[in-house]
């Protein structure tokens, strides 16, 4: 097992240092001389220019700059951000646990209608319900974020005045962060108004980037559970004469789980990629309105450092989940 | 134990800042994120906002709602004959503000307006560089000018200040009245430095504004209290909250439900719900800027100004204007000013749209090809550069002028595009920082800003010699003379198509008094009152 986590982790070096130069190169490749884009209309003087490109280390050739970046993230020095002046990790340390409660929100959402869903389509297979179903999966897998998120608020909060439109907590609730986690900082500090006022504002963001994982989870379930259905163990289970609820339940269900655990890993993906639009809509204070809120500020260094740390999530999610799934599937390691 | 500590201390906190909720509070749904809350180390709207308007004062301000300056921290001022020396009078007893974070000890003094501009120039202050943040860039103080200016700042006692300039330039003033000017407090400076907490110097303000910070929750809510020592008197609401709102239709919906009681910058296609809205007024206000076109004025037949009325007289600028800029609509430029600031020229007529006319010179003057510049970025001026390019190849194209559009990124292309020989018209735009007209003037069209920001490399002499003389001249009535009569050359010899001035707008609800749009886009909050 030791071996096959090694051998997991020696395989992310590469992907590592691929990324590294990804997120370093898209910066540079941005169309423009990120010096002259913080101008603004002003322009700088040349010799205040050549002043500033030094300061930023633009001067220097370009693998030098590059290993000097390699260097710092190394040591855990991800940069100062151009706008604030404040270190980039600090300000991700304030922000990601924002990201990560309304994932795990959306996540909880698209887990807990995608799977009897999913479920409820299979058995009922080519019924007018798994039609109308995976039709609408498919619908709301190719939904546009930014319109979904709009129309939710204009008709939820604009037109029935049943949420709030954006926001993590209503503004009347003022307390300094434990956890970082709204809902359970209003616990710890006992306020159950505040609790209610944080849960009522997850409800419209967590349903728009839940939506995506929730259709992929729904017909991933719905095939793996087919495919299970037909398997010999099932038809001897039916034969044995037990009910079809506990056929379904009890044999079938926990080995369908089994690609749908890995799909649900690999959503974590598509959720910080989510977040960038969710949390811009709905002024969510995390780390996807962050990187948009850096990009259109020219902040480089947050841009270049925000994609880092974003991809170094999803890794170490990914092996997690290659990891479990080893613990769940024995097959798996030996190959 | 400490732990438990400190959360019976939060919790006490909490309880006590739960109490706050009977007060009267405006919610204001901001654009974007502060920077930080230093304005001297700041450059966007959002940033000023939360900072320098709120927290801070100056030593003159902006007449609430206009670009004219009038008295701040100082209550008068002198101004030398030969224009080089200015004397603030500060006004006696302006307390900073008193928070948990700081006590101030001491009024303020001379030493602190001192410092305040000191700290932006001078290397050798410890504020001045990487000890204090790191990457400064005092990105106002030198684009501004400042240092080619200002000879030296002294104290002259505790309540003068004496400013020393190398050559005589009377936008200064209205300089003292921008958000780097901020006036900050140099004992709390001192300390911070002592403690070596100095960044702390950027994200927990202390100023003399009318409202004074409490709180920021990093993207989320910044929260400020009324200053109860304020020097010009308490403000009526007590409580003033950001809460930050990215998105337009968002930042709109909230206003119309009643979770935030100003927003600004609606979309455009957002205004005719606005409109149709019982809670909420629109309000609107020509922006503090110009989009244009400049026309090479060395290159014949372009030299001549007849040519150049032509090719104005050839464009449908109304149309223009309303595909342009949609229900958003805009203001038709008569002259490079807008109408909301000071020697603007009302008797100035623009060019008429007249093909036929037009067609006439042109054929006369040759002139059959050109090229015409756009570039891919939006701008508060002009949101289509490309679109308005094609509407006016199309305009052209009538009175028998074959336009070819040449299309560059935009940092490449301001920088092609100012050469002395770049060919053809070329479509640009400004955002004023002060007020005063030089700033429009002087900065877009100088003989010497020629290679720099003049993008029609035009240097007429009777503009210029007016232009020059209104900057050394201290006296504003006399300064409004000479401004109107180079609009008037201006006009005449059109180095510039004049295309609009964007609007600006702004969401407030109906229970919310004393809120006014800004010309020069800042948003202040100080006279606001709200009906509960």
């Amino acid at each position: 097992m030791l071996k096959y986590i090694l051998h997991r982790i020696a395989l992310l070096i590469p992907t590592l240092v691929g990324i590294t130069i990804c997120a370093f190169a898209f910066v540079r490749l941005l169309p423009g001389d990120p010096i002259l884009a913080m101008a603004g209309e002003h322009g700088v003087a040349p010799a205040r220019y050549e002043e500033l490109k030094e300061q930023f280390g633009y001067n220097l050739p370009i693998w030098q700059q590059y290993a000097r970046y390699v260097g710092e993230v190394v040591t855990g020095d991800f940069g100062v951000s151009i706008s604030s002046k404040r270190p980039v990790m600090e300000e991700f340390k304030i922000l990601f646990p924002a990201t990560m409660e309304l994932s795990f929100f959306a996540m909880i959402f698209a887990m807990v209608l995608g799977i009897p869903a999913g479920i409820f389509a299979a058995v009922k297979r080519g019924s007018w319900f798994d039609q109308s179903l995976m039709g609408t999966a498919l619908v709301g897998y190719s939904m546009p974020i930014f319109w979904w998120g709009l129309l939710l608020i204009i008709f939820f909060s604009g037109y029935l005045g049943w949420t709030p439109v954006s926001g993590r907590i209503g503004l009347q609730f003022f307390f300094k962060p434990i956890t970082g986690f709204m809902t359970i900082d209003t616990l710890l500090y006992g306020k159950w108004d505040a609790f209610r006022s944080a849960l009522s504002h997850l409800v419209l963001p967590a349903i728009v980037l839940g939506t995506i994982p929730l259709a992929v989870i729904a017909r991933q379930t719905r095939s793996a559970m087919l495919e299970v259905l037909g398997e010999d163990y099932v038809r001897t289970a039916r034969a044995k004469g037990l009910s079809p609820s506990r056929v379904v339940g009890l044999h079938a269900l926990r080995n369908a789980l089994i690609p749908v655990v890995t799909t649900i890993g690999l959503q974590v993906g598509t959720l910080l990629a989510g977040a960038i639009l969710t949390e811009t809509i709905f002024a969510w204070p995390g780390i996807g309105k962050w990187m948009v809120d850096s990009i259109f500020k020219r902040d480089y260094v947050v841009v270049q450092s925000g994609l880092l740390l974003i991809a170094l999530i999803v890794m170490a999610v990914n092996l997690i989940v290659d990891v479990l799934y080893a613990v769940i599937n024995p097959r798996i390691r030996a190959a | 134990m400490k732990k438990k500590l400190a959360f019976a201390a939060a919790l006490l906190a909490a309880s006590v800042l739960g109490g706050m909720a009977n007060a009267k509070t405006l919610v204001y749904c901001s654009e974007a994120s502060p920077a930080n809350f230093d304005p001297g180390t700041t450059t966007g709207g959002n940033d000023f906002d939360a900072s320098s308007r709120t927290v801070y004062s100056r030593l003159v301000e902006f007449k609430h709602g206009g670009t004219e300056v009038e008295p701040g921290l100082a209550d008068k001022w002198e101004i030398s004959d030969d224009g080089l020396v200015y004397t603030f009078h500060l006004h006696p007893g302006v307390k900073f503000q008193t928070t948990d974070f700081f006590k101030p000890t001491r009024d303020l003094n001379a030493d602190d307006v001192v410092f305040s501009f000191d700290r932006q120039f001078n290397k050798a202050n410890p504020w001045n560089g990487d000890k204090y943040l790191p990457n400064l860039t005092w990105d106002y103080y030198t684009g501004m000018d400042m240092p080619k200016y200002v000879a030296k700042w002294e104290k002259v006692d505790d309540l003068t200040v004496k400013l020393t300039l190398t050559e005589p330039n009377a936008p200064m003033l209205a300089n003292l009245g921008m958000d780097f000017a901020s006036i900050v407090s140099k004992e709390y400076a001192d300390q911070l430095e002592k403690s070596g907490k100095m960044a702390d110097f950027s994200t927990k303000p202390i100023g003399t504004g009318p409202f004074q910070f409490v709180d920021y929750q990093l993207d989320s809510v910044i929260r400020y209290a009324a200053n109860s020592d304020y020097f010009k008197g308490k403000e009526k609401i007590d409580d003033l909250v950001f809460a930050i709102t990215p998105d337009a239709t968002a930042r709109i919906q909230k206003v119309l439900a009643g979770e935030c009681d100003i927003a600004p910058y609606p979309n455009p296609a957002d205004i005719g719900t606005i409109k149709a809205s019982q809670d909420v007024t629109l309000m609107d206000q020509a922006g503090l800027n110009i989009g244009y076109m400049s026309y090479n004025t060395t290159i014949p037949p372009l030299d001549k100004p007849e040519v150049r009325h032509a090719l104005n007289q050839a464009i449908d600028r109304e149309s223009l204007i309303k595909s342009l800029f949609q229900d958003a609509g805009a203001t038709p430029a008569v002259n490079l000013i807008p109408p909301t600031m000071w020697s603007w020229d009302k008797d100035v007529k623009s060019d008429s749209y007249d093909p036929e006319a037009a067609k006439k010179v042109l054929a006369a003057a040759g002139l059959t090809e050109i090229q015409l510049w756009a570039s891919d970025r939006v701008r508060p001026y002009n949101p289509n550069f490309q679109r308005a390019a094609e509407l006016i190849q199309a305009d052209w194209a009538k009175v028998g002028v074959k336009a070819e559009i040449v299309n560059y990124e935009w940092t490449k292309y301001r920088s092609e595009g100012k050469k002395k020989d770049r060919p053809g018209a070329f479509q640009i735009g400004w955002t004023g920082d002060n007020g005063d007209p030089d700033n429009f003037f002087a900065t877009l069209f100088a003989c010497s800003a020629i290679g720099v920001s003049n993008y029609s490399s035009w240097c007429d002499k009777d503009f210029e010699d007016l232009i020059q003389k209104a900057k050394k001249t201290s006296d504003q009535a006399e300064r409004t003379k000479l401004y109107e009569q180079a609009q008037v050359v201006f006009q005449k010899q059109a180095p510039a198509f004049l295309l609009a001035h964007s609007q600006v707008y702004a969401v407030v609800r109906k229970n919310v008094s004393g809120f006014m749009m800004d010309p020069l886009g800042i948003h202040r909050f100080d006279g606001v009152d709200k009906a509960e």
